[in-house]
C-alpha cells in the first residue's frame, strides 16, 4: 500500500488506478501497488508520499522473519538462492517483517554483502571449513539449531539437488511440514503461507498449507521467482555458533565438475525449441541457425532428447528444465502436458506447428500453422534483412 | 548384505485423466505401475545384495499388493505391505513415520529408495525416512561400488557429481541413470504368485497414532485445480513471407528483439 496523489503533469482531472479514483487537488490516498500505478508513475502523473523514517522503523516487526537458504558451491551462489530472496522480500514486506538469509560457507567466504544487496535484511552466517562442501548431516544440524533459536515463520529453499537433500531432513528433525517444488508462494488472510505446486506432471495444481507447525517450509523450482537487481541496502550479519561433533559416517571424497558446456536454459532470455515435428537431426540445424540469429539458447522436447538429436541438458519439461524466458519459440512441438509444464510461464510464447489442433497452441500467444521448414528460413531471412537495412 | 527397498505404487502418469470441473484425478481405468525410479532401486539392490536378502516395503492401499508381486517377479526375496486406513491422507512427513516404524522391525545394512515418485515428485520421503531412523543419507545416486562395510557412490549434481563414501548402514536414493531395471522372468512370475505378501497394520508396526495419516500430517492440501490455460492466442495467417515479417515486427515492438 502506498499513498499517492495526482500531479499537475496529468492532462485530465480524474484518474482511476486499480479501482481508486483520484481527482486533481485531492490529498494523498492509499492504493495498492499495481502495474497501473507503475505506469502512472512512469508518466509522472502521480507522486508518492515519502514515508517518514521513524514510521518505517515501526512498521517492521522483530521476529517472525522470512528466511531463505542461500545455497552456494565453491563460493558461488546457486542462481535460485538469489531468486528466492526476491520472493522472500515480497512475502516479508506483506507481513511487515524482515528477510533473513541462511549462509553456511567456508571461512571468510565474503558472500554476505551480495545477499543484502539483493534483498536480505539479515544474514545468518555460519562459517567453518566443514562447510566447504555441502554435507547433509553437518548442514542439517547447524541449520536446525539456528532455526530453533531464531524461530522464523517461513524458510524457503531452492529445489536443487542440495536443497531437496537438505530441506526434508530438516523438516523431519524439527517436525514441520515441507512442500516440494513450489511454483507460487503467497500469504492468505490468516497470515499463512499458501504454497502452490504442480502435481501429476503439471496436470493439476495444488494449494498446500501448513497451519499448525512452524516454520512453514517449501522448496521452489529454479527459474520461477524473479531475482531483484542489486541495490544499496542496509543489512546486518549475525554470526551463528557452530557445534559439530566428529562424524565420519559420510565422506565427500571429491567433487567433479563436468567440463562439457551445459546449456544454460534457465538464464536464457530467448529459447528456440524443437520437437519431433522437426523431423530429423539434419533439420534440427534450422533450429540452431534460428537460435544463432536471435542470440538464443536451444531447447528441445523429450522426444528429441530420446532420439539423441541434442544432449539432455537442452530438455525442457517435467523431467527436464523449467524455463521462463522472454520469448519461447516452439517449433514442431506438439505440446504434451509434460512439455508445457516446463515452459508455460514464459513471457511470450510463439508456436509453429503443422497440426492446427496441436496442444502447444493452447499456451501460445502467437500461433503459426504451417511447415517449419518454410517458416523458419523465412524468419531467418527476415532477421538478416533487418540487419542489413 | 540385507537390503530394504521402499517402493510406491503409482498411476501411470502418461495415461492420466483429470476431471476439469472438480480438479481431481480420474483413477478409474488408469493402470498402476511400480514407480519407475523404485524399479531402479530394486535393480540396484539385486545387483549388490551378494549373500544377503532383498526386502521390498511399501505403504499403500490393499491393491498395492500387485506392485509387490511385480517386485518378486523381478527377483526380490520378500515383500511387505504396510496398509491401514489410519494411514490415509499421510503427507511425506507422516509417510516417513509409518515406513520408519516398519523398518525398525527389520534387519538391514542398506535402504534404497527411488529418488522420487512420478505422482508427487517430492523426493522427500527418502531423506525423511533416513532422518527418522538416524541414518546418514546419500541422494541422487547414479553409481554404486560396494566395499568392506562401506559404499562408494557417485551423487549427481546439476553440473557434475560428487564421489561419496558412506559407512553402512546408510539410506540412498537412486536416479534412473543408475541402471536398466530387469524384466520379470517366467520363473519369477510363477514365484510371485506362490509367495505370500507379508501384511502389517498400524498396530503391527506400533505406529504412533499422532504422527500418521491426515491428522498426523503437518501439511494439508487445501485446494486442487486444473491450471488455467492462456486462452486462445493470435493466429498469424497469410503467405509465409508475410507471417515472418509480421512476427518479427511484433517481437521488435515488444522489445524482445532489438532493432538493428
Amino acid at each position: 500500500m502506498v499513498k499517492i496523489k495526482l500531479t499537475d503533469n496529468y492532462p485530465g482531472s480524474t484518474l482511476t488506478i486499480d479501482g481508486v479514483m483520484l481527482s486533481l487537488g485531492d490529498d494523498f490516498v492509499d492504493v495498492e501497488k499495481s502495474l497501473d500505478l507503475q505506469q502512472a508513475l512512469n508518466n509522472g502523473y502521480v507522486e508518492i508520499q515519502e514515508e517518514k523514517e521513524e514510521n518505517k522503523v515501526e512498521e517492521v516487526k522483530e521476529g517472525e522473519e522470512v528466511w531463505i537458504f542461500a545455497e552456494q558451491r565453491a563460493g558461488k551462489f546457486a542462481r535460485v538462492a538469489l531468486e528466492l530472496l526476491g520472493k522472500a522480500r515480497e512475502l516479508a514486506d506483506h507481513q511487515g517483517v524482515k528477510v533473513g538469509a541462511l549462509l553456511l560457507c567456508d571461512k571468510d567466504c565474503g558472500l554476505s554483502s551480495e545477499l543484502i544487496s539483493r534483498g536480505a535484511d539479515k544474514v545468518y552466517l555460519a562459517e567453518s571449513e566443514k562447510f566447504k562442501n555441502y554435507e547433509t548431516l553437518n548442514f542439517t544440524k547447524t541449520i536446525c539449531e539456528i532455526i530453533n533459536k531464531e524461530k522464523p515463520q517461513i524458510v524457503i529453499y531452492g529445489a536443487t539437488h542440495i536443497g531437496r537433500d537438505l530441506a526434508p531432513r530438516i523438516a523431519q528433525r524439527i517436525a514441520t511440514g515441507l512442500t516440494a517444488d513450489c511454483t507460487g508462494l503467497n500469504i492468505d488472510e490468516d497470515g499463512l503461507l499458501i504454497q502452490t505446486r504442480p502435481a501429476f506432471g503439471g496436470n493439476l495444481m495444488a494449494e498446500i498449507k501448513c497451519p499448525e507447525h512452524k516454520p512453514q517450509m517449501s522448496t521452489v523450482r529454479p527459474g520461477i521467482m524473479k531475482m531483484l537487481d542489486k541495490t544499496e541496502r542496509e543489512g546486518s550479519v549475525v554470526k551463528c555458533e557452530i557445534s559439530l561433533e566428529e562424524d565420519d559416517r559420510i565422506k565427500v571424497l571429491e567433487v567433479i565438475k563436468e567440463t562439457r558446456k551445459v546449456a544454460n536454459l534457465e538464464e536464457a532470455e530467448i529459447i528456440v525449441s524443437g520437437g519431433r515435428g522437426v523431423g530429423s537431426p539434419e533439420n534440427f540445424k534450422l533450429i540452431e541457425e534460428l537460435a544463432k540469429e536471435l542470440g538464443a539458447e536451444i531447447g528441445a522436447s523429450r522426444a528429441v532428447i530420446d532420439a539423441g538429436w541434442v544432449p539432455k541438458d537442452h530438455q525442457v519439461g517435467q523431467t527436464g528444465k523449467t524455463v521462463t524466458p522472454k520469448l519461447y519459440l516452439a517449433c514442431g512441438i506438439s505440446g504434451a502436458i509434460q512439455h508445457r509444464a516446463g515452459m508455460q510461464n514464459s513471457d511470450t510464447i510463439v508456436a509453429i506447428n503443422k497440426d492446427p489442433n496441436a496442444m502447444i497452441f493452447s499456451v501460445a500467444d502467437y500461433g503459426i500453422v504451417g511447415d517449419l521448414n518454410k517458416v523458419i528460413p523465412a524468419l531467418i531471412e527476415e532477421l538478416k534483412n533487418g540487419k542489413t537495412l | 548384505m540385507n537390503i530394504i527397498v521402499c517402493v510406491k505404487q503409482v498411476p501411470d502418469t502418461n495415461d492420466i485423466k483429470i476431471d476439469p470441473v472438480k480438479g481431481t484425478l480420474i483413477r478409474e481405468g488408469v493402470p498402476s505401475i511400480i514407480n519407475p525410479e523404485d524399479n531402479n532401486a530394486i535393480e540396484a539392490a539385486l545387483q549388490i545384495k551378494g549373500e544377503g536378502k532383498v526386502t521390498v516395503l511399501s505403504m499403500g492401499p490393499p491393491q498395492a499388493e500387485e506392485a509387490l508381486r511385480e517386485a518378486i517377479a523381478m527377483g526380490v526375496d520378500e515383500a511387505i505391505l504396510v496398509s491401514d486406513f489410519k494411514f490415509a491422507g499421510s503427507d511425506t512427513w507422516a509417510t516417513a513415520n509409518v515406513l520408519a516404524s516398519a523398518v525398525k522391525k527389520l534387519d538391514y545394512d542398506l535402504i534404497i529408495c527411488g529418488r522420487q515418485a512420478i505422482d508427487g515428485d517430492t523426493a522427500q520421503v527418502g531423506p525423511q525416512l533416513a532422518e527418522n531412523l538416524g541414518l546418514p543419507q546419500i541422494t541422487y545416486v547414479q553409481k554404486i561400488e560396494v566395499g568392506e562395510g562401506v559404499l562408494k557412490v557417485q551423487r549427481a549434481l546439476e553440473d557434475g557429481y560428487e564421489i561419496i563414501e558412506g559407512k553402512l548402514p546408510v539410506l540412498i536414493t537412486v536416479v534412473k541413470e543408475i541402471n536398466n531395471p530387469r524384466y520379470p522372468t517366467l520363473q519369477g512370475i510363477d514365484k510371485a504368485y506362490e509367495t505370500d505378501i507379508i501384511k502389517w497394520t498400524a498396530d503391527d508396526i506400533e505406529a504412533d497414532p499422532a504422527k500418521i495419516g491426515l491428522k498426523g500430517s503437518p501439511t494439508h492440501v487445501k485446494k486442487s485445480f486444473v491450471p488455467p490455460g492462456k486462452g486462445q492466442g493470435i493466429k498469424l495467417d497469410g503467405p509465409t513471407k508475410d507471417i515472418a515479417k509480421q512476427l518479427i515486427g511484433i517481437l521488435k515492438e515488444k522489445e524482445i528483439i532489438q532493432e538493428f
